[in-house]
């Protein structure tokens, strides 16, 4: 077996010792899921929605190179920049270089996880530039000093009492009721915006033909992120291109039911460029990055390439029954549940616990849910497949080659029912082994007398009832 | 005509009564059930584990020993998932390809055979029961059977289906899944067993066996006094 950095076996045991955040979690979870549930079943026509966006998605990988430098020519034309990074520790670099460069003391962010990706928070900070989450949830993680558990609800795992708490402790002023803590937050933040030097978002959608940065949001905060401060710095993944904005609005149908049960979401924002002459307001300088990090790669593998559809509206964590036992956290990646489970080995930086694909039920729930058409089940299937080719399984070997030769297969059971049917013994041995494990939950019924062995009789006596019967 | 079994590893060593239901069943839909020798397991295991390469003699064996069959039944949703996967596993010119696919369009899942095949729902059983389904996932969403089971269950007399509040919810086993990951798998099932208690079931009923197991052995070691049945069972009815 691999030694791996991250073992997700370990820290997801872990996590699930944690009953009150598995509580937490499991509430939040259910109300996302319901609101979904609720909102694609008032579209009768979801299923065209998504078969739209599945197209549109393909459509755009196939030609993902010329469109990014659409992209790249339509931002520059509209006032803006285009930088590229291979890696992420490069991007943030890059983004950490554009601020120094501008004498940038403080940043105020509205949430991205590719700004998560690139451990960009940490790079500023080492630069000495203080960087604002301003997404609540964001900005609760931030206070807490914690990492998002989910790729849309960065602070699904904290329960109300918990953030009141920490706004006690940050601000030396609290409460329970949502509105007045939101204000709570709004005040603090408020300065932040009026104060900051630079913004930086997210994109949902990039739009070639136009050079738009598209931004779905409940609050505000990214709007104000990208249009307040002077300098506008936008951040996205190579594949979050399309090519039109008739695109962009086709994958606008799906991605807000899918993710949290909108038709659409509180604001919606299109950037594009930078103030042009004779405007009043908006970012002097506008820069996009657009980070690869192993997605060319993945883009140039068939077998894979389909992950790239995604877009992120968090709906397979929602309803994979791992993700939901054992949180984000245990994942150590950015991206987790089913999506990060298949995307996360294969990017450059952070990819976590190579054997992540291994962790799965393959229930299918996932790929039910995904509103982009994803066959997660078979990704995880391919990738399990790369892993398994460099190493030696040697339980399942062995069982399959007892499984070639019937009489060892048989002898095997045989063997097992005589010593310890109910595997007792071996538990007991081994508590902490993997069969131990295993059967520490489980009364095992026991190995019993073949099928095969009664079968002959068994017929005879049924058809001998049924032909008194008829 | 006759049916052949396809009987699964865990159903032929730990859950013989399915197996025996299984054949009960058959014969009472009129056919003459056959338990060709030699079978051992269909290869799911190596197969989610990533290792199509050690599937591969495991489904040549499959195809030989049932490859004159006019019919092959099997009780378990996940194994004829599998067997319905075996084409996939050799390359697009190996001859062996086509084989197997006409060997895995004849492989059928119980209920999906009686309902798909047969056009049978009413199998005249009767079972006083007030039961919960559990529609496990490899047979729901991945073979798509699951409205067979729903088909067949309503006819039972006596019957009285309650509804779970989760029931598309997988039961945590997934095969090695359950041995890798055994704290995650734990909490899953105990979810899925908490959703039983609180529908108010006497028993829970599945077409899948390795879901049967998991979480009659997860009750247990609760001493929960709720039966789990396969759809075999239920289709045999009670005192078979
Ligand atoms: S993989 Fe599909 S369901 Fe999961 S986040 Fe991406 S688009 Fe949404």
């Amino acid at each position: 077996m691999t030694k791996t950095a991250h073992d997700f076996a370990k820290a997801s045991a872990k996590a699930l010792g944690d009953r009150q955040s598995r509580a937490i979690l499991h509430k939040a979870i259910g109300h996302i899921r319901v609101l979904r549930q609720r909102s694609v079943n008032a579209m009768p026509d979801f299923a065209e929605r998504q078969a739209r966006a599945v197209a549109v998605r393909d459509k755009t990988l196939a030609k993902l190179p010329e469109l990014l430098e659409k992209l790249e020519a339509s931002v520059t034309a509209a006032g803006g920049r285009v930088h590229y990074a291979e890696t992420a520790e490069t991007a943030a670099k890059l983004v950490a270089g554009i601020l120094a460069e501008r004498g940038v003391r403080l940043v105020v962010k509205g949430k991205s996880m590719v700004s998560e990706e690139m451990g960009l928070n940490e790079v500023l900070e080492a630069a000495g530039i203080e960087a604002v989450e301003t997404d609540l949830g964001e900005y609760i993680i931030q206070l807490a000093g914690q990492r998002p558990s989910h790729i849309l609800a960065p602070a699904l795992h904290v329960s109300k009492e918990q953030v009141s708490d920490l706004f006690a402790r940050k601000f030396g002023r609290t409460s329970t009721d949502i509105p007045e803590m939101t204000r709570i937050a709004r005040d603090s933040l408020r300065q932040k915006f009026l104060a900051a030097d630079a913004g930086i978002t997210g994109c949902n959608i990039a739009i070639a033909e136009t050079g738009t940065v598209t931004v779905l949001e409940n609050e505000g905060n990214i709007r104000l992120s990208g249009s307040c401060p002077p300098i506008h710095i936008a951040l996205m993944t190579l594949e979050k291109v399309v090519e039109t904005l008739a695109d962009a609005a086709v994958v606008l149908d799906i991605l807000p039911p899918a993710a949290t049960g909108q038709t659409l979401p509180v604001h919606l924002s299109f950037f594009t460029g930078a103030r042009r002459e004779g405007e009043r307001d908006g970012p002097r300088e506008m820069h996009l990055v657009i980070l690869d990090n192993g997605r060319s790669d993945i883009l140039a593998d068939p077998k894979l390439r389909s992950i790239l559809r995604c877009i992120r509206c968090g709906a397979c964590l929602n309803v994979c029954p791992v993700y939901q036992s054992v949180g984000g956290h245990a994942y150590g990646t950015v991206y987790p549940g089913p999506m990060g489970s298949v995307i996360s080995p294969l990017l450059k930086d952070n990819p976590g616990d190579p054997r992540q694909p291994f962790a799965c039920t393959h229930c299918a729930a996932c790929s039910e849910a995904c509103p982009a058409g994803i066959d997660h089940p078979a990704l995880l299937q391919e990738l399990r497949r790369r892993v398994s080719e460099t190493e030696t399984d040697l339980p399942v070997a062995a069982f399959n080659l007892l499984a070639r030769h019937p009489l060892l297969f048989g002898g095997a059971a045989a063997v097992g029912r005589l010593f310890d049917p109910k595997l007792r013994e071996v538990a007991a041995v081994a508590p902490d082994a993997p069969v131990g494990r295993f059967l520490r939950c489980r009364e095992f019924p026991g190995l019993a007398r073949p099928f095969s062995r009664r079968f002959k009789a068994l017929a005879r006596r049924l058809k001998r009832l049924q032909g008194g019967r008829a | 005509m006759e049916a052949f079994l396809f009987i699964p590893c865990l159903v032929e060593h730990v859950l013989p009564q399915v197996g025996e239901a299984t054949t009960a069943v058959l014969v009472r839909a009129g056919l003459t059930p056959v338990l060709p020798k030699g079978q051992t397991c269909c290869g799911q295991f190596a197969y989610k584990r990533g290792r199509a390469d050690l599937v591969r003699p495991l489904a040549r064996r499959f195809v030989e020993i049932f490859q004159d069959a006019p019919v092959v039944v099997c009780p378990s949703g996940s194994c004829t998932a599998m067997v319905r996967r075996y084409p996939s596993l050799f390359a697009k010119d190996d001859p062996f390809r086509e084989q197997a696919a006409q060997v895995a369009a004849k492989t059928f899942e119980l209920g999906q055979f009686l309902v798909e095949r047969l056009g049978l729902t009413d199998l005249g059983a009767r079972w006083d029961l007030t039961a919960a389904l559990h529609g496990s996932c490899q047979t729901t969403r991945v073979l798509g059977a699951g409205s067979a089971t729903e088909a067949l269950l309503a006819k039972v007399a006596g019957l009285t289906l309650v509804p779970l509040a989760r029931p598309e919810r997988c039961c945590g086993f997934g095969g090695a899944f359950s041995i890798d990951y055994p704290e995650a798998s734990e909490a899953i099932v105990a979810e899925k067993i908490d959703d039983i208690v609180a529908s108010g079931a006497e028993a829970v009923i599945t077409a899948e066996p390795s879901c049967l197991l998991n979480i009659a052995s997860a009750m247990a070691k609760r001493d929960l006094p709720i039966k789990a049945l396969h759809l075999a069972e239920v289709l045999a009815g009670e005192g078979i």
